[in-house]
């Protein structure tokens, strides 16, 4: 077990330099000159040297990529150009607004969708399978935004139960934090939903056909049992598998979704940066949000140990 | 005797040597199956996504005949319509027509109804060309990946990373950094789905390799470059060309994201997430921006997902394993 | 070891344990067939064993799953009645089925490595049986496990009861799946070919341990399987099977020994004899392979923890001349199919040297080896994924010749006369695999392999996926063209039967090492090392006569 464990922390390294390593080039290979931009159109050709020196752009690209990730390891992601304060501050700033949408989108989704895909797998080729399925097709294709809108016009502005836009913060209250998160939570859940149950449908079936369930049958188990103790409990690593990996589809949303709501969170944060052509920000929500999608992925591979008896001896 | 099958000689017959051909159970069991082209043809979900899907290609190649004006053509007169209502709009040459307003007009006065149907054009284009990029760099990737060990581990590694930093972001910040045209929202939208098709064909590659066919091609002394034409790549289509189905909707999906959040496409060509995105201001008074594309994009990406899956169910069935 | 000859007392008069009359199982629309099975009717009486035989096809394992009402939907009951111990069954509700089960009747499956739940601990499982159908408490239920355990010979009751079914062998798994079975005393077990999937040594004791438990207990047995020499070492009475007619029944000498059918007579006279075929040996034949202290050992390197080798095979000798075939007999993970793979350079060996004809293809590098391959062919145990599904026959054949400079329309031509070598009609040759079966696959591959002409022909378990009067056909395929192309031949099988009916010669591997090496009249007849006995000890129904009355 320890084996595995050791193995797989150390896997994460070399991603986590692959991922730095993409950011950092993705940004540098841009036309244009950063320096240029930051000062601004009336700039003189030294006004601009100087601004380049400063930021180190004159140096060799892996000479700018040591620097920059030495920078990085301690936590400096550099300053924005468009808000001129730190980046790092700029996200701690955001991160309440994010966090809380995702949390509770990834509660809300996963207490949903497990309990769908085990019953649509259980009742295979039946009214309930055929109609899940196809609630999760359509929440794959209809867009975050086009079903945000839906939403808004149908619950806010026709029927007023809920807030259209806006977040408030939990210190201000928990219920307004609640009512105003309720909408963008639902948004984004849809297509997380759709993901999580189309896999646990699947990964439930797959187990089903397996010589053990047959085995589990022919004792004398009732179905519910052989579901429960057979059947999940072996579908339970796929399945955390995929929530994992959904979060990338997660992170997708959250950036549409903090748009259309007006939340002003890392989502709003990277169209901003990105309208405004600001480097660093973009750089480092980028850099963020890849980091916490590698360490809830470890996590998950992590948790296998508790599913899987075959990991730990 | 009630079975179907080849009929046996009845018992006590005399010590002759028993016929082994007759008697034997093996050809009795062949059963004959319909080809793989007719079984795709047959899936419901196949033809109803095929069906919707060649009506939107015939809208877009018919746009200019579909009761359309050139989608740029807009009158500060006709601002804000409902659908349905009428208004003018003065065209290239500077005149000034009658025209319906079937979808209402945007805040410029442009018809939202020509602009969705010529938009039908760029999202299917865009659509394709993902997927026809993202496949091809992830087929020779993942070839390379599958035979070349010392170069499996790097470029494993590097889609791993790749794969780490979620598609949209990375779509979004190099649509930013190189200015949005055609060409880079296609190759932007491509570059996240191409980690994933490569894992794809690489672990086709390795499975196909264990067949005992492919071990008995280069028994045969079957040089390793017409084994990987002749043995592996047809195996790999299938399971590409429902890959490649799903790809296409994503590209849809995300560049009409791009485009509604103001990174995408330059606002002069019409593509659905731009009207959107100029619609947005004004959603509580006028939803029609919104809702008229977002239908036509829902619609279409459907359409693909459902193709996608008719294909799947009938040309890769063991992909629903793979996550 | 000898097993005890069952007793012929079995035909009491008390009432039958199960009884099947005339039962019809459809099968879904667009089969070969209608049913499954129909209008079979048998029965099993208490204490008896009654085997039910047969081939691909014969229904066997659907009529075992519908007595337990484990069928699909898409295998429906279309006829006659099935009961146990006089209740009828046939249509029972699922609730009556699920009491039925583990505490009247029980089954066991085939595959033992994949039977248990895997995150379940067996002491768990075999408790969970317990729990649902008697109402003991958790320290009764524990005693039970135990006492369960230890009758079905696992050592070491408590770590077993806490271990998890990967921990354990195969022969262990099936024991656990035994226990589960039993442990409630049912009056019926099915057994739906219990050791097919196993080695024979392991075979043997669980045949044993199941006759014990079924005299101890008092079990009626519905044996399924399609070995003969199993059915000759536990039935009573024996049932045969046939595309789901059942063309014969009766006491096991009556239907082995005395067949009266056409179908039953053919299958006897498939069944190879355990007593060499002896051919006459011809000097002088010219030495086609040398092998010399072969050696291939599999290294793994962690960088977390200590580096681990595998030996696969370890010092192997022998020597094959033309026109003679060898045998290398062995259970799994003996090494056998390591050497054939390293002849034939499908791995590459760790050390020793391997003379074809004089040259030694051992060290020689990957493309260097281009021009020997022809002179080695091989033929795989899986005639469903030798060939490649998208080719034809015809392109499948003509691609090694091709390889090595011959035209398309001479390497047709030589297709076209192989292709009738093998039996198999000239319009094969613009048909795909899919349209085949399976032995007329092996067919193909065979053909496919001699048109490259070689010196060797290795055939890697070539006929244990076949039927036996499958096997039985392409034996004597072989045979025929053995004569006829004077080949030399290396055959590796699991199945002593098959060994003695076509080598000339044999080796005998366990776990790496050849323990064994000499004609086959001597191996079989005057065995030398321990291990080779045991292995000929172990093969069920040896000693029995097939299709020779008494």
């Amino acid at each position: 077990m320890f084996a595995f464990l050791a193995r797989r922390l150390a896997a994460t390294i070399p991603v986590l330099v692959v991922v730095a390593v993409l950011v950092f080039l993705m940004l540098r290979l841009t036309p244009g000159d950063p320096a240029a931009v930051l000062a601004g159109d009336a700039a003189s050709p030294d006004q601009i040297a100087q601004i380049r020196e400063g930021l180190g752009l004159d140096k060799s690209i892996p000479e700018q990529f040591v620097i920059w990730a030495g920078r990085m390891l301690h936590g400096d992601l550099g300053r924005s150009y468009y808000y001129k304060t730190e980046v790092t501050t700029l996200v701690a700033q955001r991160l309440e607004p994010t966090l809380s949408l995702t949390v509770v989108t990834i509660i809300v989704a996963v207490l949903i969708a497990v309990p769908l895909g085990v019953l649509a797998a259980w009742r295979f080729g039946g009214w309930l399978d055929r109609l899940l399925m196809g609630f999760s097709v359509m929440g794959f294709s209809v867009p975050v935004f086009v079903l945000a809108y839906l939403l808004i016009w149908g619950v806010s502005l026709k029927l007023g139960w809920l807030p259209v836009q806006g977040y408030k913060r939990i210190a201000d209250g928990l219920g307004p934090w609640f009512t105003h998160l309720m909408l963008p939570a639902i948004t984004l859940s849809v297509v997380y939903i759709a993901l999580i149950a189309r896999v646990t449908r699947a990964a439930v079936l797959e187990t089903l056909g397996e010589d053990y369930i047959r085995t589990a049958r022919a004792k004398g188990l009732p179905e519910s049992k052989v579901l429960m103790r057979h059947a999940l409990a072996n579908a339970a690593v796929p399945i955390a598998t995929v929530i994992g990996i959904g979060i990338a589809l997660l992170i997708g949303g959250v950036v549409v979704t903090e748009s259309v709501y007006a939340i002003p969170g890392l989502g709003r944060l990277t169209v901003d940066a990105v309208l405004a052509r600001d480097f660093p920000t973009i750089q480092g929500v980028i850099l963020f949000f890849s980091l916490i999608y590698v360490v809830i992925n470890l996590l998950v591979d992590l948790s296998y140990v508790f599913f899987d008896p075959r990991i730990r001896y | 005797m009630a079975s179907s099958a080849p009929p046996v000689p009845a018992p006590a017959s005399g010590t002759a040597a028993p016929d082994f051909e007759a008697l034997s159970v093996e050809s009795a069991t062949v059963v004959v199956q319909p080809s793989l082209w007719q079984r795709v043809q047959r899936n419901g979900s196949v033809r109803l996504g095929g069906a919707v899907l060649l009506l939107l290609v015939v809208i877009a190649i018919a746009a200019p005949w579909l009761g359309t004006v050139d989608p740029s053509l807009f009158d500060p007169a006709s601002r804000d319509l409902l659908p349905g209502k009428s208004g003018e709009i003065t065209t290239l040459e500077g005149e000034t027509i009658e025209h319906t307003f079937r979808m209402g007009s945007d805040s410029f006065g442009r018809d939202i109804y020509s602009r969705v149907v010529y938009g039908t054009r760029v999202s299917l284009l865009v659509g394709l060309f993902t997927a026809l990029v993202a496949v091809s760099f992830g087929t020779l990737l993942g070839l390379m990946a599958g035979y070349i060990r010392w170069l499996d581990g790097i470029l494993m590694r590097v889609m791993d990373g790749l794969m780490s930093i979620p598609a949209i972001l990375i779509a979004i910040a190099l649509v930013a950094m190189w200015r949005g045209s055609l060409l880079t929202v296609v190759i932007a939208i491509a570059i996240p789905e191409i980690p994933r098709v490569t894992r794809l064909v690489r672990s086709l590659v390795l499975t196909i390799r264990e067949e005992p066919y492919v071990e008995a091609a280069i028994s045969l002394g079957t040089p390793t470059w017409k084994i990987m034409l002749r043995h592996i790549l047809p195996n790999t289509v299938a399971p590409l060309i429902v890959q490649g189905t799903f790809i296409c909707a994503s590209g849809i999906l995300v560049e009409a994201i791009l485009s509604f959040l103001g990174v995408g496409l330059p606002p002069d060509i019409p593509t659905w997430g731009n009207v959107m995105a100029e619609g947005r201001s004004q959603f509580n008074e006028f939803p029609h921006n919104i809702f008229f594309p977002g239908i036509f994009l829902a619609v279409t990406v459907l359409a693909v997902n459902i193709l996608g899956d008719g294909l799947r169910d009938t040309l890769d069935p063991k992909m629903a394993k793979r996550v | 070891m000898t097993m005890a000859f069952k007793n012929e007392d079995s035909e009491r008069a008390d009432t039958p344990i199960l009884e099947v009359h005339e039962l019809t199982i459809g099968l879904p629309s667009g089969s070969d067939r209608s049913s499954a099975v129909q209008k079979v009717s048998f029965s099993v009486g208490r204490g008896e064993i009654v085997c039910l035989v047969g081939e691909s096809g014969s229904g066997k394992s659907v009529i075992a799953q519908s007595v337990m009402g484990l069928l699909p939907k898409s295998l429906p009951v279309r006829g006659g009645r099935i009961l146990l111990q006089g209740e009828d069954i046939t249509h029972a509700p699922q609730a009556r089925l699920r009491e039925l089960r583990a505490t009247r009747m029980s089954m066991i499956f085939q595959e033992p490595m994949t039977a248990l739940n895997p995150v379940m601990t067996c002491g768990d499982q075999i408790d969970e049986v317990l729990a649902e159908h008697t109402s003991l408490s958790a320290s009764e239920r524990r005693a039970k496990v135990r006492a369960i355990i230890g009758e079905v010979l696992l050592p070491d009751p408590d770590r077993i009861i806490a271990s998890y079914p990967h921990q354990l062998s195969g022969g262990q798994r099936q024991r656990i799946v035994i226990a589960m079975a039993l442990v409630l005393d049912p009056v019926l077990l099915i057994a739906d070919e219990p050791t097919t999937a196993l080695d024979v040594t392991t075979q043997a004791q669980i045949l044993r341990l199941i006759l014990e438990l079924q005299k101890n207990h008092g079990t009626g047995v519905l044996f399924i399987t399609h070995d003969f020499g199993v059915v000759a070492e536990v039935a009573n009475r024996v049932a045969v099977l046939r595309l789901g007619d059942l063309v014969e029944i009766g006491p096991r000498d009556d239907v082995l020994k005395r067949p009266r059918h056409d179908y039953t007579r053919m299958l006897m006279s498939a069944v190879p004899k355990l007593e060499v075929v002896e051919r006459a040996e011809v000097p002088g034949a010219p030495v086609v392979l040398e092998v010399a202290g072969l050696d291939k050992t599999y290294f793994s390197k962690r960088w977390l923890g200590a580096d681990r080798s595998v030996v696969a095979a370890t010092d192997v000798n022998f020597s094959i001349r033309r026109g003679r075939t060898l045998g290398i007999v062995g259970e799994s993970g003996s090494g056998k199919s390591t050497v054939a793979r390293c002849i034939v350079r499908l791995i590459d060996p760790t050390g020793g040297s391997i003379l074809l004809s004089g040259d030694d293809i051992a060290t020689q590098s990957r493309s260097a080896l281009q021009a020997v391959r022809k002179r080695v062919q091989i033929v795989f145990q899986d005639p469903y994924r030798s060939l490649n599904p998208r080719r034809t026959v015809a392109e499948a054949m003509i691609e090694g010749p091709m390889n090595f400079g011959l035209g398309r329309t001479e390497a047709l031509a030589r297709a076209r006369n192989l292709i009738e070598l093998v039996r198999m009609p000239a319009s094969s040759l613009d048909r795909y695999p899919h349209q085949f079966s399976g032995g007329q696959r092996q067919r193909i591959c065979i053909a496919r392999a001699l048109a490259m002409e070689p010196e060797l022909l290795v055939a890697d378990e070539a006929v244990s996926a076949l039927d036996v009067s499958v096997q039985a056909q392409v034996l004597t395929l072989l045979a025929d063209i053995r004569e006829r192309l004077n080949l030399a031949m290396l055959f590796i099988t699991h199945d002593l039967r098959v060994a003695a009916q076509v080598c000339d010669d044999v080796a005998v591997m366990s776990k790496g090492r050849m323990v064994e090496y000499g004609t086959a009249t001597q191996v079989f007849t005057a065995p030398r090392h321990d291990y080779t006995r045991a292995l000929f000890d172990a093969a069920p129904g040896r000693g029995f006569d097939f299709g020779v009355a008494a």
